[in-house]
């Protein structure tokens, strides 16, 4: 029985030993990647043949059920999406390919736990796992010089003072409910936030840590600087897998206030204003794209909070689908700096002129992320948006939904920047960029996922709507 | 839901097929290899994209108001989101213009586009999808994604083929547009929360709050206003126009132009009517504005592009002036302006790419004294010309004497401002055609040296020409057939608009009145501002 249930989790425990054998050894690039990526799909397979099994373990603190196997399958996924496009490792040191992807595997085991978590000391336990194992790669980088470990010491003591923040948090929901547990939170709490500013306070402390993992105004300084800092490789993880993690947990801490619009709401409701409007119009004037980048997710992190804080079904399911397109968007302009720096450099607006012709496959890719973040329909940033907007205006956040519209023409500007670089011509062409047949069927993947799942919508947000019913 | 609706009787399903056909055959353009066979291939498809639309025309019951060819699928149940088509009186005609300007706009960019054609092609024809939906759809998210959708294709166009300034005008073509239509977003959302449904008839069959209404009318009509384009939001046009390649500005001209007057007809008036009656004095301002500004702009152009560019903000004045006059002259006229003004300007652009190709150079001055050198090409542009400004026997003056005598019908003082501006127009595109065809002075640039000769139009040439100018005479003379199709939408829409502003009138009397002082005092100070 526990093994069924547990079998995601052990999977990807197989892998990370495995991985660290290979540490041990001494492997060509070639062997690490492809064992990595055949345990990584299994994985998945595993995760994906576990959706539907329930049940509670370890005292109760770990509960497996619709919702945490959902984040599982998004997460591997996520790894395994990681992992492939990052297929020759060349922004990592080549002596620590092997380690690179073990710390890897561990960050994604330390984000499934997170799933299935519902006490606190388990959450931040599970969430401290995949924070150390981020912490570790990001100096991985090679040459670039200090900047990996800049980014690494800003990593860490954000971390740090996030985790401090939350722990604070905690200690004032236990002295307020003496318990833990997220469901018996659940019970105590929403009586507690309308009678005690405190618990309001405290609330908000303990959510410090997600906001940091998903790069939420105030706690987004260190975005830019570490994607900037990271390897291509390593920002592609960064961007998007701790911020699925952080979402549901962000989704179940939440829905312990209830559902009632309280002073806890708008406290929210700020951040996310503020998250969207800062990050939009600071991406305006950013030249490096990954910091572009850094910018554009502090602004998505604003509209998913926008879902979150709705606490209705439509509203959460919403944020759910808005993560899943945010994750496959993401990886598909990830995927185009990926391939467009041989060297594992940085690239700028510069490099991406002239795009069209030296791969019209990258090019494609990138406008078509591009526009489903700028959420032009047909794409999965459309719907996410509209869904989004349309469970916040459910719940009559009117003035929420018009700001976050106002933002999303403000970000247009930013995002056809991108596709027109590519779209126009070099002044000096430079060569063809020459791809495998595997990283191109990548590339078309992630065209046709971004479109489709914009196009039929049905299926995933029914499925977010059964996981996320559990928590109302 | 059924009652508004005539499910398709064909034994086909036909508008799927007008969306479906040039994805797929955009599709294929992607693997076939030489210019030559992706031109024939393009213009196959479009051509029969337009074949399939002929039934429109010929199977269309006349005598209803409701939407035919009607198919219904469902999509999204969870929200109550379903794929639904259909047309009615006031969309056929505007699904017919696209189709057959479609084949009009492969042929001139037969040579016109020198590099890339593979994917200029494909882009077009995903354009043409994208701008048939939005004619199509009667749910407001379809209509919003292909309308939103329809941006990207025609951004490319303007920013891979365009000219000289190509980064700019594309950008800001996006960007005004964008930011427009994402105010109709919110009042779909707005819509869906307070009724339910996506649907646009059982929309506009519904009652709403007179404050409701001025949100939604506003929110919309900013949106519509900018693609129109109306008087303070025209900038964008002109820049387009003139960067973007031929085919994209006869795409822009004839078809894109008028999703902003179709919007109106569609969403503003028949689903916020009590908005609409208040908002009236308004519009009606702006549109004189534009027709004024947009001649008195024409007039003083040296570019013959940038001069056809304003002169379609003047005769789009008199598009808005028609539909917010509210009454069947008014209307009718200003869907039949909507018509012409796609037949004569898209011709008008198509010109201009012609003599482009051959003198390089757009301006008036270097394109003078052309009328012993081409004396094919001076008559189409004499036709279109004299068509442009309403000169009776032509289409355009049929629609620009509908609105105005609808006008004088109900406010003869609009009319009267009107006036001026239909004079404006025979002023400017009168001293284009003199200053083109006849000039004498010698500034010929473009062959100073009396052995240079510019090539007459080609047989390709002259049919693009020849098939609009049919229209140009068939309208001009013989209007009936058109004012027949859309005659039952048209006094259906009317019979809306009236019946909702009474409605709304007696339920919300109080809010109304106390809301009308400050909505209207709100808005005024934004348009005075």
């Amino acid at each position: 029985m526990l093994n069924t249930v547990f079998m995601p989790e052990l999977a990807l425990m197989l892998m990370v030993l495995v991985l660290f054998f290979m540490t041990l050894g001494n492997f060509r690039t070639g062997v690490v990647q492809g064992a990595t990526l055949v345990m990584s799909a299994l994985t998945l397979v595993v995760a994906i043949a576990s959706y539907g099994s329930e049940g509670m373990l370890f005292f109760d603190v770990y509960q497996v059920d619709a919702l945490s196997q959902m984040f599982k399958v998004i997460i591997l996924s996520g790894l395994f999406l990681v992992y492939a496009l990052g297929r020759g490792m060349t922004g990592i040191e080549p002596k620590l390919h092997a380690e690179y992807n073990m710390f890897v595997a561990i960050s994604a085991l330390g984000l499934v736990f997170l799933s299935s978590s519902v006490e606190l000391l388990t959450i931040l336990l599970s969430l401290e796992i995949s924070s150390y194992a981020l912490y570790v790669v990001i100096p991985f980088r090679r040459g670039q010089g200090r900047l990996p470990a800049e980014a690494c010491i800003k990593y860490i003591m954000f971390g740090a003072v996030a985790t401090a923040f939350t722990l604070y948090g905690m200690g004032y929901i236990f002295g307020l409910a003496h318990t833990t547990y997220l469901s018996e939170l659940a019970v105590a709490m929403p009586a507690l936030i309308a009678t005690q500013p405190l618990a309001v306070v405290a609330m908000v402390l303990v959510l410090v840590c997600f906001m940091y993992k998903l790069a939420l105004f105030p706690m987004h300084f260190w975005t830019p600087d570490v994607y900037q800092g990271a390897a291509n490789e390593t920002t592609s993880i960064i961007a998007t897998l701790p911020k699925v993690g952080a979402v549901l947990l962000l989704l179940r801490l939440v829905s312990v206030a209830g559902a009632d619009i309280t002073q806890y709401t708008w406290v929210l409701a700020a951040f996310a204003v503020l998250s969207m409007t800062f990050g939009n119009l600071t991406a305006l004037v950013q030249n490096d794209l990954k910091r572009l980048l850094a910018y554009s997710s502090i602004a998505h992190a604003g509209y998913v909070m926008l879902g979150i804080l709705t606490a209705d079904l439509l509203g959460m399911a919403a944020a759910v689908y808005y993560i899943i397109g945010y994750l496959l968007m993401n990886l598909g302009c990830f995927y185009v700096i990926y391939n467009i720096a041989p060297e594992g450099e940085n690239v700028t607006f510069d490099d991406l002129k002239g795009l069209s012709r030296r791969s019209p496959l990258l090019a494609m890719t990138l406008l078509v992320s591009a526009f489903g973040m700028a959420g032009i329909p047909p794409t999965i940033g459309f719907v996410g948006k509209f869904l989004v907007f349309t469970g916040a205006v459910h719940k009559g956040f009117y003035a929420l939904v018009i700001i976050g519209v106002i933002n999303a023409a403000i970000a247009i500007f930013y995002y056809l920047k991108m596709a027109r670089a590519a779209y126009c011509g070099a002044d000096d062409e430079k060569d063809p960029i020459l791809m495998p047949a595997t990283a191109q069927a990548l590339g078309v993947f992630f065209i046709f996922a971004i479109i489709m799942i914009g196009v039929l919508p049905q299926e995933f947000m029914a499925a977010a709507k059964q996981a996320v019913s559990s928590l109302l | 839901m059924e009652k508004y609706l005539i499910l398709n009787t064909l034994n086909y399903p036909i508008l799927s097929m007008l969306l479906i056909v040039p994805v797929v055959g955009a599709v294929v353009a992607m693997f076939l290899r030489g210019d030559t066979l992706i031109k024939y291939w393009s213009l196959a498809v479009t051509l029969v994209t337009a074949l399939i639309s002929v039934p429109l025309w010929t199977a269309f019951d006349r005598t209803t108001a409701k939407y035919q060819f009607v198919e219904l699928r469902h999509w999204f149940p969870e929200l109550n989101l379903n794929y639904v088509v259909g047309v009615d009186g006031i969309s056929v005609l505007l699904v017919l213009l696209t189709t057959f300007v479609m084949p009009l706009c492969v042929l001139c960019s037969w040579t016109y586009i020198q590099t890339r054609l593979k994917e200029f092609m494909v882009v077009l024809l995903l354009m043409e999808t994208a701008m048939i939906g939005v004619f199509l759809s009667l749910n407001t998210v379809l209509f919003y994604i292909f309308w939103e959708g329809m941006l990207v294709p025609m951004y490319l166009i303007i920013a891979i083929w365009g000219g000289a300034r190509k980064d700019y005008a594309s950008i800001k073509f996006f960007i005004y547009t964008f930011a427009g239509s994402i105010f109709l977003l919110v009042s779909i959302i707005a819509l869906y929360i307070n009724t339910g449904t996506f649907f646009i008839p059982e929309l506009m069959a519904h009652t709403y709050s007179f404050s409701f209404q001025m949100w939604v009318f506003i929110a919309c009509a900013l949106g519509f206003a900018i693609k129109m384009p109306m008087f303070p939001f025209h900038t964008w046009l002109p820049a387009a126009h003139v960067e973007a390649p031929t085919a994209g500005s006869v795409i822009l001209a004839s078809i894109l132009l008028k999703m902003g007057g179709y919007g109106f007809l569609r969403f503003c008036l028949p689903i916020a009517p009590a908005a609409t009656y208040y908002c009236v004095p308004i519009l009606l301002a702006m549109s004189l504005i534009s027709i004024i500004v947009g001649g008195y702009l024409a007039l003083g152009q040296t570019d013959i592009k940038k001069l056809i560019a304003y002169s379609s903000v003047g005769h789009m004045g008199f598009v808005t002036l028609g539909i917010f006059l509210l009454n069947d002259g008014g209307i009718k006229g200003a869907m039949l302006q909507m018509i012409n003004h796609g037949v004569t300007t898209g011709a008008l652009f198509i010109l201009i790419g012609l003599i482009y190709e051959r003198t390089h150079s757009r301006e008036i001055a270097d394109n003078n004294k052309l009328g012993m050198v081409v004396p094919i090409y001076v008559t189409f542009l004499g036709i279109f010309s004299l068509s442009s400004l309403a000169f009776p026997g032509t289409n355009s003056f049929v629609g620009e004497f509908l609105v105005l005598f609808g006008a004088f019908q109900k406010y003869p003082l609009v009319g009267a401002i009107a006036i001026p501006g239909a004079v404006l127009a025979a002023a400017y595109m009168l001293r284009l055609l003199q200053k083109m065809v006849w000039d004498d002075s010698d500034g010929h640039a473009h062959h100073g040296d009396p052995s240079h000769k510019i090539a007459d139009c080609n047989a390709r040439e002259i049919i693009q020409l020849a098939f609009l100018t049919v229209f140009v005479f068939w309208i001009g003379l013989h209007p009936t057939p058109m004012l027949d199709i859309m005659d039952t939408s048209v006094a259906h829409l009317i019979e809306q608009v009236n019946d909702g502003s009474i409605l709304s009138d007696g339920a919300n009397h109080g809010e109304h009145h106390a809301l009308l002082q400050d909505a209207g005092a709100w808005i005024k100070s934004i348009v005075s501002f």
